[in-house]
């Protein structure tokens, strides 16, 4: 899933500081599992908002929607009737939903209430690391199924480097060494032969190095 | 001969080589580089030239390359890929041997987490590996990595690092043979202050028979001082300080102790002299150059052979 953080309380009064009456829209996706931005933040968040506000003799007039998902303009054409209500809106969601807000309701203002961090997987309660990149061209099968370009901190397609200690990452003790993961996979699975093949240089065109990307289904597109 | 390098004329000529290298200044002082590189002149068969180590920003390796080689000394050229994507590597590497630089060692570089700016792009395009590939297809196909003919390709003798003490040690081996698989031609690996644990790598190396593919070049540093010593052994990550190390240099007082790491350091290398597959030696003496000559000589290893 794609996870984010809300971002600094001090950050979103800043940017909704000018207006009367907001718009708070979270979504029932990912930012709903990662506890960011579902309809539960939503409520947490327009209290404290208000609350703020309140302090300061403003009472603000806030409007709370959680969409089922959105970055879908099927979902996102639900907020039409609020437009005229509302001075801006602010969105809980990743920076996908942000962005279809913003492009469906061009005459409003539109705030990320959420730092979008990455493609993440849940470790446990509460913890989720990132697993993928989106590079546009998987390799997870020829390395144990443990991503070198998510999970490496120089991204290294020959790993392990120099820096590697006891299992963890020379950038910090709390960091596990992908390639020690890899390698460790590799045995389990039999294959540590095939470490010793060479990796050759990635074609990143199909990462975002090629440009923003999109996907066209043919037989979908309407 | 692949190349003009001196550092493979010296290999294929059967004498144990030397390398040593200087760190570039934080600013634009060509006389540091002759100063620090002077020092080494007629003791060493190559000064590599660092690039911007631990992720602080130097003046550029292929700039004070340039002014050493035009000292008539010879550089090696060293390059991260840290920094620079496939095009900026290339057309360095290609800079560099249009002033007759014509060794050089390919790098991953630390994180930029470890230097002044933990706020840039790390670049990583290719790794090391990669890198290797790239400079042999530009050395011995005349291509680019994209595939595009090169007009006077660039011919390196290609070095890389090895490190016998990083984790996991079962894999160390396995990776020198994936660099020998890309085409290096010599490695200079980490600072070794642990002989027995590199005599058990140096073994399973000439087991694979590796050390007939590529010269390998064991690392020696000296230490100045008993606070060196603990700061390698607990904080510089893949660095292997036995504790006897540490003790012996506590052992002497502060005035001593310099001496007793240069001792230390020679006595290395004449044990790391007789391991079999071992082709010679790089001194990592860092900001402390001007004791390599003195090393060197007392490791019986001058005067340098002319080749």
């Amino acid at each position: 899933m794609i996870t984010a953080e809300q971002k600094p309380m001090q950050e979103i009064i800043n940017c909704i500081a000018p207006y009367d009456r907001i718009l708070l829209v979270g979504c029932n996706e990912c930012v709903t599992v990662c506890s960011a931005g579902g309809r539960k933040e939503v409520g947490l968040l327009a209290s404290a908002l208000q609350l703020h506000f309140l302090k300061q003799g403003k009472t603000l007039d806030i409007k709370e929607v959680t969409l089922e998902r959105q970055c879908d303009p099927e979902y996102v054409e639900e907020l039409v009737n609020y437009m005229d209500q509302v001075d801006a809106v602010v969105s809980m969601a990743c920076g996908c939903g942000v962005q279809t807000i913003a492009a469906r309701y061009r005459e409003k203002a539109v705030y990320p209430a959420v730092n979008t961090k990455f493609m993440g997987a849940s470790e446990r309660q509460g913890i989720w690391a990132e697993r993928c990149q989106g590079c546009g061209d998987c390799v997870l099968g020829l390395t144990g199924g443990i991503c070198p370009i998510a999970r490496c901190s120089k991204r290294l397609m020959n790993g392990p480097c120099g820096g590697s200690t006891k299992g963890k990452c020379e950038i910090s003790p709390d960091v596990d060494c992908a390639w020690q993961l890899i390698w460790d996979r590799m045995k389990a699975l039999g294959i540590e032969k095939r470490y010793e093949e060479v990796m050759e240089a990635k074609d990143w065109r199909t990462s975002r190095d090629g440009g923003p990307r999109k996907i066209v289904r043919e037989d979908l597109a309407s | 001969m692949k190349t003009e390098s001196r550092l493979e004329k010296i290999l294929a000529a059967g004498h144990m080589a030397v390398t040593s290298e200087c760190g570039p200044p934080r600013g634009a002082l060509p006389e540091k580089v002759k100063e620090k590189a002077e020092m080494l002149r007629g003791c060493v068969d190559g000064i590599n030239v660092t690039d911007n180590q631990t992720a602080m920003v130097r003046m550029s390796s292929t700039a004070a390359c340039i002014i050493i080689k035009q000292m008539g000394l010879d550089p090696i050229l060293q390059m991260v890929t840290r920094d620079r994507n496939r095009l900026a590597l290339q057309s360095d590497i290609i800079g560099a041997y249009a002033f007759g630089i014509n060794t050089m060692l390919c790098l991953s570089g630390d994180h930029p987490r470890f230097g002044d700016h933990p706020m840039a792009a790390n670049v990583y395009d290719l790794d090391s590996v990669q890198l290797i590939q790239t400079v042999k297809k530009m050395r011995d196909e005349g291509k680019f990595q994209g595939g595009a003919d090169i007009a006077n390709a660039p011919k390196m003798f290609i070095g890389a690092a090895a490190n016998p003490f990083a984790d996991p040690f079962e894999l160390r081996v396995m990776r020198l043979a994936k660099k020998v698989n890309a085409g290096v031609d010599f490695i200079q690996t980490q600072c070794i202050f642990n002989l027995d644990k590199f005599e058990l790598y140096m073994k399973q190396v000439c087991d694979r028979g590796l050390h007939e593919k590529v010269a390998i070049l064991a690392g020696i540093t000296p230490m100045k001082t008993a606070g060196a010593a603990r700061y390698m052994k607990n904080k510089v990550p893949g660095m292997d300080v036995p504790d006897e190390i540490v003790k012996r240099m506590e052992g002497q007082p502060k005035e001593k102790q310099a001496e007793e790491g240069v001792k230390i350091a020679v006595e290395a290398m004449q044990r790391i002299k007789e391991m079999p597959g071992v082709r010679g030696f790089h001194i990592m003496a860092i900001e402390w150059e001007q004791k390599v000559p003195e090393i060197v000589e007392r490791a019986g290893l001058l005067p340098r052979p002319e080749v």
